[in-house]
């Protein structure tokens, strides 16, 4: 058999100008689409394409503050443990809540949701603190975080997972559907525009890009880059911490042992989703996109029966496939200038 | 000592059997949105120097850059003793014997003098570092250089015109055929200089060919042999150099006479803005500085790269700590206040490096420009942007400057330096301004930007506002300041008054009190 090797034109195919444009990413989505159609019957019907999206909402929460530490020229490696902390100090005040005052059972789940989201977002706070104050290393301050709210959350439960919740927390936030769409596409979709709102619509979401494209440039424009790096690390705990507390109540328990492959997959999805590693650049749609293609992958490799193992082999190989498009696609803007 | 006459018909040297040492024909190099060679001719023979000369951005690095395989050429032949030659990096143009010393160095701060000497060429025992021969040919070079250097010290614990040695000392680990420098005495004193040139001209005897650059003409006249003139990426001429005199350089180095290219400034020196009294820095590299700039009036701060004139500039907007003296802006004291603060006081600090410091290269014109205001209405109110307003005031100013091609939605890095340099002043514009600090504000401009910026500072100056410049350009400083201070080593040296700014005058205050006339 000859294999015959075509070299690019030099003005640049039509894939190369097509790659430049919208990154890699609508050609992976078609893609696994047609794959996965071509491998399961069920997987283009319209119940299972609702399950994708229900699956992928904690992923899409995570990557979207995940975003905001990487377009600083950060990251954040906690936001799994910001998960389990969240889950467990959320579960425990609520279920002591609930014997105290069995009768208040809004007052118990707002309690419980406010302590569970107030624990992640510390998280995010001790983070910003190390990153912004003290320049601490994105790396080595949220590693350290990560493996202080671990040890705290499995302290807390003994490593047991957390029971008594309210029923209607349950029922609620994690089951709950209006117009058959479960709640927490709900709270992403909400997330979504606020976040949206930040980052194109004030100084601040401005800010952050233009500390990840040039941290030197912003300070001499006048911008307090201290008090901004800061908070991209508490918004990302913040995000992390709510997508704790809604998968608690799906769950209906409070678990240490959840989020472990949230670092990994929510920087994925932004990687993905044309996030610069660099800092400075990436659309928040492309990272709620990125995070579906992950939630797609999985459903889909669920349905051609391929084993979990397998799948987190599938994952971290096109995660390293999606940067060296990235890095294929830098390339070519600067051959096909402009 | 032996020069060969200057060739400007290559049929002549072929004819004399032995091609030249190196050779360039016909090079282009294309970057995105920038041509930044355009079919350049350029020749050197054995034992001779041929000075590269051109304003900043003119091609002079491109081209050096692309003789030392940093570069690929986008079209055109290189040539190295006759063979066409593909040089694919650093290392294998060095191979060859192409060495080049560049302005930006290439040492690693954390390894010693002869570790970065031998660096990617170690001298190996059956795969183990042989460091005592290492320490031996290290010596060897240095001393054969006449470089008082410790081999064994850090880099990083060397001063700047150290470390200019060290990346001299490395082109010369293995004895090079052609040897390019860029701006190799910018930080030697002039008895390392003096040194420096006695090295060439004994390399020169050995049949090395030399590429200098220097924007220095009495350096160029001292040792070089020939002489071209680069301009917006094309070759205009090459001389011998002693048929060229300095005015006819000029002109073929701007493409226009002098009086073109800067505008006539009315000066009416008013209210006292910005008085810097005593200041010594944390680091040492401004030592008891005082000076007064007033609205209305150009003050130049004219020195040698590196001699701390940069670093008054920065302390005022607040990014260096100070260790000493006072700094009173528009009649408050703002010692040691961020660039915020200042900012927000009157005061625009505009750097010399875009790349580093001053633009975000991968975001839009529209949103470098606006940075600078976007937290104060009428950009934004209660935390809220007004982009309509903000496309509004940004189409108004890139208009103003004339910004090539006018989009400002396009990334800031697609645009060529001169726009680049554009887009920075038009972030200074954005707020009320009092006083403005421009660190080399031409820095690999073109000509026809310079002349634009030029006219942006008088108009500036002309509607009330002070201007502090800090310069090594001679010309500008020459013609558009109406008070000078020259810096040498931390401190100021002179300060010069209206006629009293002459070549001659600056230029004595550039080395050791006593040294010049």
């Amino acid at each position: 058999m000859t294999v015959q090797t075509q070299k690019a034109g030099p003005a640049g195919a039509w894939w190369q100008h097509a790659l430049v444009r919208l990154g890699v990413l609508p050609l992976l989505l078609a893609i696994a689409v047609i794959v996965f159609a071509l491998l399961s019957p069920n997987f283009l019907t319209g119940q299972n394409l609702l399950n994708v999206a229900r699956q992928s909402t904690f992923l899409a929460m995570v990557a979207m503050g995940q975003m905001l530490a990487l377009l600083t020229g950060g990251f954040d490696l906690s936001v799994g443990k910001t998960l389990a902390i969240t889950s467990v100090v959320g579960a425990l005040v609520m279920a002591g809540a609930k014997s105290s005052f069995p009768d208040a059972v809004g007052v118990v789940i707002a309690l419980g949701m406010i302590a569970g989201i107030g624990a992640g977002t510390l998280v995010g706070i001790v983070n910003g603190i190390g990153v912004a104050l003290f320049d601490v290393s994105p790396f080595m301050m949220t590693l350290g975080t990560a493996s202080i709210s671990f040890g705290i959350a499995l302290t807390l439960t003994s490593g047991v997972p957390v029971y008594g919740m309210p029923d209607a927390f349950g029922d609620t936030f994690g089951f709950g559907q209006l117009f058959s769409v479960p709640t927490p596409v709900y709270v992403t979709a909400i997330l979504y525009v606020a976040l949206y709102l930040v980052l194109s619509w004030t100084p601040m979401g401005r800010y952050l890009y233009a500390i990840g494209g040039n941290l030197k440039a912003s300070v001499l424009s006048g911008i307090n880059t201290r008090f901004h790096l800061f908070m991209a690390y508490v918004l990302c705990g913040l995000m992390a911490a709510i997508a704790g507390i809604i998968l608690t109540a799906r769950l209906e328990t409070g678990e240490a042992n959840i989020g472990a492959s949230m670092p990994l997959d929510s920087i994925a999805a932004c990687v993905i989703g044309g996030v610069s590693l660099r800092g400075g650049v990436g659309r928040l749609g492309s990272v709620v996109l990125g995070a579906i293609f992950i939630g797609l992958i999985q459903n889909g490799m669920d349905l051609a029966r391929i084993a979990s193992y397998l799948q987190e082999v599938v994952i971290g190989v096109l995660l390293i496939l999606a940067v060296i498009a990235d890095q294929v696609r830098y390339r070519l803007l600067l051959k096909l200038k402009d | 000592m032996l020069t060969r006459p200057p060739q400007e018909n290559p049929a002549a040297n072929s004819a004399t059997g032995a091609p030249p040492l190196l050779r360039v024909e016909r090079l282009s190099k294309h970057f995105p949105g920038v041509v930044a060679l355009d079919a350049v001719d350029f020749d050197l023979a054995a034992g001779e120097v041929h000075v590269l000369f051109g304003e900043n951005g003119a091609g002079k690095s491109t081209l050096i850059q692309t003789l030392a395989g940093v570069h690929r050429p986008t079209a055109g032949v290189i040539r190295f003793r006759g063979e066409a030659v593909e040089l694919d990096s650093v290392h294998h143009a060095r191979q060859l014997g192409i060495s080049a010393v560049f302005q930006e160095f290439s040492l690693v701060p954390q390894l010693s003098v002869e570790e970065n000497l031998f660096l990617g060429a170690e001298i190996t025992f059956y795969g183990l570092l042989n460091k005592r021969e290492l320490r031996r040919r290290a010596q060897e070079i240095l001393d054969r250089l006449g470089f008082p250097l410790p081999p064994g010290k850090r880099v990083q614990y060397l001063s700047r015109a150290e470390q200019q040695m060290v990346e001299i000392a490395k082109a010369f680990r293995s004895e090079p055929a052609v040897l390019i420098l860029d701006e190799p005495t910018a930080s030697l004193t002039e008895q390392e200089a003096e040194r420096l040139f006695a090295l060439i001209d004994q390399i020169k005897r050995r049949g090395v060919g030399v590429v200098y650059i220097s924007h220095r003409m009495n350096e160029n006249r001292r040792i070089g042999d020939r002489i071209t003139v680069l301009r917006d990426g094309r070759r205009i001429a090459t001389l011998a150099m002693d048929a060229a005199d300095d005015e006819r350089l000029l002109q073929l180095m701007t493409g226009r006479v002098i009086t073109q290219i800067f505008p006539r400034i009315n000066y009416s020196p008013g209210a006292l803005v910005l008085e810097i009294d005593g200041l010594t820095t944390a680091d040492d590299l401004v030592r008891n500085v005082s000076l007064k700039v007033r609205a209305g009036e150009i003050v130049g701060l004219a020195g040698l790269v590196g001699c701390g004139k940069s670093e008054v500039g920065r302390a005022c907007f607040g990014l260096e700590s100070i260790a000493q003296g006072r700094i009173k802006f528009d009649g408050g004291d703002t010692t040691g206040d961020t660039p915020r603060q200042m900012l927000r006081r009157g005061l625009c600090y505009v750097p010399p490096d875009r790349r580093e410091e001053g633009l975000i290269m991968v975001r839009s014109v529209r949103e470098n420009v606006a940075l600078p205001a976007l937290g104060q209405p009428p950009l934004s109110r209660f935390g809220v942007l007004d982009r309509a307003a903000e496309r509004k005031l940004v189409h108004s100013l890139t208009q103003r400057l004339n910004l090539q091609p006018q989009r400002i939605e396009r990334d800031v890095q697609y645009f060529s330096g001169g726009n680049q340099q554009k887009v920075m002043l038009a972030k200074g514009l954005t707020r009320q301004i009092k006083l403005f600090i421009f660190d080399e504000p031409t820095v690999g401009v073109d000509v026809g930007t310079r002349v634009a910026i030029y006219e942006f500072i008088r108009d500036l100056c002309e509607g009330g506002a002070a201007i502090l410049l800090i310069s090594s350009d001679l010309p500008e400083i020459l013609h558009l300041t109406n008070r000078t201070y020259v810096m040498y080593r931390g401190a100021v040296q002179g300060e010069l008054g209206g006629v009293q700014i002459t070549q001659d005058a600056v230029l004595g205050h550039f080395f050791e009190q006593g040294a010049a006339p």
